[in-house]
């Protein structure tokens, strides 16, 4: 079974198809890098992959199971563009909410050891608004993260990192790949993507222009692909 | 094909109406209040017409949930619109009638009271569209909001009544009964009421098709 | 974890926010003592027709100073994407608007307790006759348009003009409740105890409350994920 099978996903704004019949696969353990222009679905597939909006025509599949189902919800991570915590509370009082909302048995000692993964220990009790940004981001991850998720869904994850959070987050993406879990990463910044990818797709204008293993070439040139695959 | 139907229906509303409005100038005047009396033969028509566009909003909005179908969608605002037309005319026909026969623009009776209301929720269903510019998040909350608009229409109709029962005030056709012989006016003013809205209802769905042809044309020339 | 645990969770999580910022709180208060004073300036006080409208300018007030409440609702999630957080957790969309709608009401109920006392000081009115009947009354009534505007929030976080909006989509529903919350609290605070004829409205207010939960409930993922 696939950890993440999109299959004939289309989406629609009125009757503009801004996805066209997506088929994509990502076995589990792998690493998708998701790949193409601005404007030409990343966000959007990824977000409907993650069950933030449904597809129009198709179905998306987490390990034979949708999106919106409750333990599947459990078994996914997500980073989009924002943060997702709370600037009014503290490190530490973000974690525990997400921990509480993912039933995990002790939500206080796994945002401990979330926190010392990323750096934020020292910082645990103070308050969101008051980090830096490389700070926010970390913590961004760390949220990700907390729950021990089995498939992780990034939007362009590495864009705005400072050099310290980029080292945490490819430490981290190593790791999670080492525990066999799952990961796709719509991405911009090809060189820190295609380093951990063991698969690439390439979108544009809402198909699916290209989708095999991430081959040697494509890391040492990443325009290659779009040079090969895509249009102009 | 389809227009030569609507031609026809219209011609036949309008055929309608025009052999009432004769027959009704006809009638003698009511006995208390005059001539004026004969506006309900127009203005109730037009309020259970749009009474009915509100009931097949509530049903269009719950099917376009369902069925994710823009058809319904393209309907249930269509209707609402017809809806929003004709309870203006009912509050400008009580109004006329208020004016003539109380001296006064408004009183709180309880029918043009609920009527002003609905008619606010519907505007609000309408304001609610403009806003949002995205075509199927569009439908999707203008559909949600119009199951809670909808729903509130008969409470609303009731508490009105009630506040009224408890603050008596002019009532619009207090006494006297509605003579038998005039009911065929009023059916036949119904159907045409009814007809008209129709009309325009299947005008304004095909007008909202076209649109939303014109938005996918719009996008996709944009994606280029 | 149960559904009304996880509930509970984001009514803490939202309280817990609130009140580090306070900054619908404050500015409800702000409102609704400006509102209370502007009435005071308009209406003579010890007229006996502004004794019958006490009811009605109470809960104007309250639906006012409650809008800046509700308004943030959803609200304070859309910095840094915090809904997209709370969409993707295994929180079912019910559990996430009650407890959000709790929340709600809880703030609503603090600025209504306290502009009570002030507005009785202001006017001249006794609240104290008949208090656990006008506390029946404020929570039916205010439990009926924090839900309402509660699941509005929801509906217009993310669309343009979103505070002039939410106003005028949720004032014209709730004119039944409003309605009766103000009949009701003008006979009580005048000492008329609730009789035959007014009970209805009660009935009113527990029917609305009853069949818009159930709606709101019903519809909050279908606003959430579409």
């Amino acid at each position: 079974m696939s950890a993440v099978e999109v299959d004939g996903v289309w989406k629609f704004y009125g009757d503009y198809p801004a996805l066209k019949n997506i088929r994509l696969e990502a076995a589990p353990g792998s690493c998708l890098a998701l790949i193409g222009r601005n404007g030409a679905g990343k966000t959007t597939l990824l977000r409907i992959i993650a069950g933030f909006n449904r597809p129009g025509k198709g179905q998306v599949r987490i390990f034979g199971k949708e999106p919106r189902e409750t333990e599947t919800r459990s078994s996914i991570g997500f980073i989009g563009h924002g943060i997702s915590v709370y600037d009014e509370l503290s490190a530490l009082e973000n974690l525990k909410l997400f921990g509480a909302l993912y039933n995990l048995p002790d939500p206080h000692r796994s945002a401990m050891e979330w926190l010392e993964r990323t750096g934020l220990a020292r910082v645990a009790t103070g308050l969101v608004r008051e980090f830096s940004r490389g700070m926010r981001q970390r913590l961004a991850v760390a949220r990700a993260f907390l729950h021990e998720p089995r498939v992780l869904l990034l939007d362009e994850p590495f864009t705005a990192l400072d050099d310290k959070a980029i080292a945490v987050l490819q430490r981290l993406l190593r790791e999670a790949l080492e525990q066999g879990k799952t990961i796709v990463m719509s991405t911009h910044q090809l060189r820190e993507a295609l380093e951990l990818a063991s698969h690439v797709a390439m979108l544009n204008r809402g198909q699916v222009a290209f989708h095999g293993p991430c081959t040697p070439e494509m890391v040492s040139d990443p325009g290659y692909v779009y040079a090969r695959y895509g249009e102009g | 094909m389809r227009n030569k139907i609507l031609y026809a229906l219209g011609a036949i509303a309008l055929l309608i109406l025009i052999r009432d409005i004769l027959g009704i100038a006809q009638l003698p005047d009511e006995k208390y209040q005059g001539a004026i009396f004969k506006i309900i033969f127009f203005h109730v028509p037009v309020a259970i017409t749009a009474l009915t566009a509100s009931a097949v909003a509530l049903v269009a909005s719950v099917l376009f949930l369902v069925t994710k179908n823009f058809f319904f969608d393209a309907l249930a605002v269509a209707v609402t619109e017809v809806g929003l037309a004709f309870l203006a005319a009912n509050l400008i026909t009580g109004s006329i009638w208020g004016r003539v026969i109380w001296g006064v623009w408004w009183a709180w009776d309880a029918r043009l009271t609920s009527a002003l209301v609905c008619w606010l929720l519907y505007a609000g269903y309408l304001m609610l569209r403009h806003a949002i510019e995205e075509p199927t998040q569009r439908a999707t909350f203008a559909a949600v909001f119009s199951i809670f608009a909808f729903i509130d229409v008969p409470i609303v109709i009731f508490s009105i009544k009630w506040w009224r029962t408890q603050h008596p005030q002019p009532v619009f056709w207090g006494g006297g009964s509605f003579p038998k012989d005039w009911m065929p006016f009023f059916l036949w003013n119904m159907l045409a009421m009814i007809l008209i809205g129709t009309i325009f209802t299947i005008t304004r769905l095909r007008q909202e098709e076209s649109q939303r042809e014109l938005d996918y044309l719009r996008r996709l020339a944009h994606s280029m | 974890m149960g559904f009304f645990r996880q509930a509970l969770v984001i009514a803490v999580k939202d309280l817990r926010a609130e009140l580090r910022t306070k900054e619908a709180i404050n500015s409800s208060f702000a409102f609704a003592l400006v509102i209370l004073l502007l009435f005071s300036f308009a209406f003579d006080s010890f007229e006996e027709t502004t004794q019958q409208m006490a009811g009605g300018l109470l809960w104007i007030v309250f639906a006012f100073a409650g809008t800046l409440i509700l308004n943030r609702s959803f609200a304070r999630e859309l910095p840094n994407d915090c809904l997209d957080a709370l969409i993707a957790a295994p929180i079912s969309g019910a559990a996430l608007f009650l407890g959000k709608a709790v929340a709600n009401f809880i703030l609503v109920m603090a600025v209504e307790l306290i502009s009570l006392p002030v507005f009785g000081i202001f006017s001249n009115v006794h609240w104290t006759r008949q208090f656990p009947e006008l506390l029946l009354v404020l929570v039916l009534g205010s439990w009926g348009m924090t839900v309402i505007g509660t699941i509005f929030s929801a509906l217009t976080v993310n669309i343009r003009l979103r505070e002039v909006m939410l106003p005028m989509l949720t004032y014209p529903i709730l004119i039944p409740p409003l309605m009766g919350a103000m009949q009701l609290t003008s006979g009580l605070v005048a000492g008329t105890p609730i009789a035959p004829d007014t009970v209805v409205w009660l009935k009113v207010l527990v029917g609305f409350d009853v069949v818009y939960t159930a709606v709101s409930l019903f519809l909050v993922e279908t606003v959430l994920v579409g």
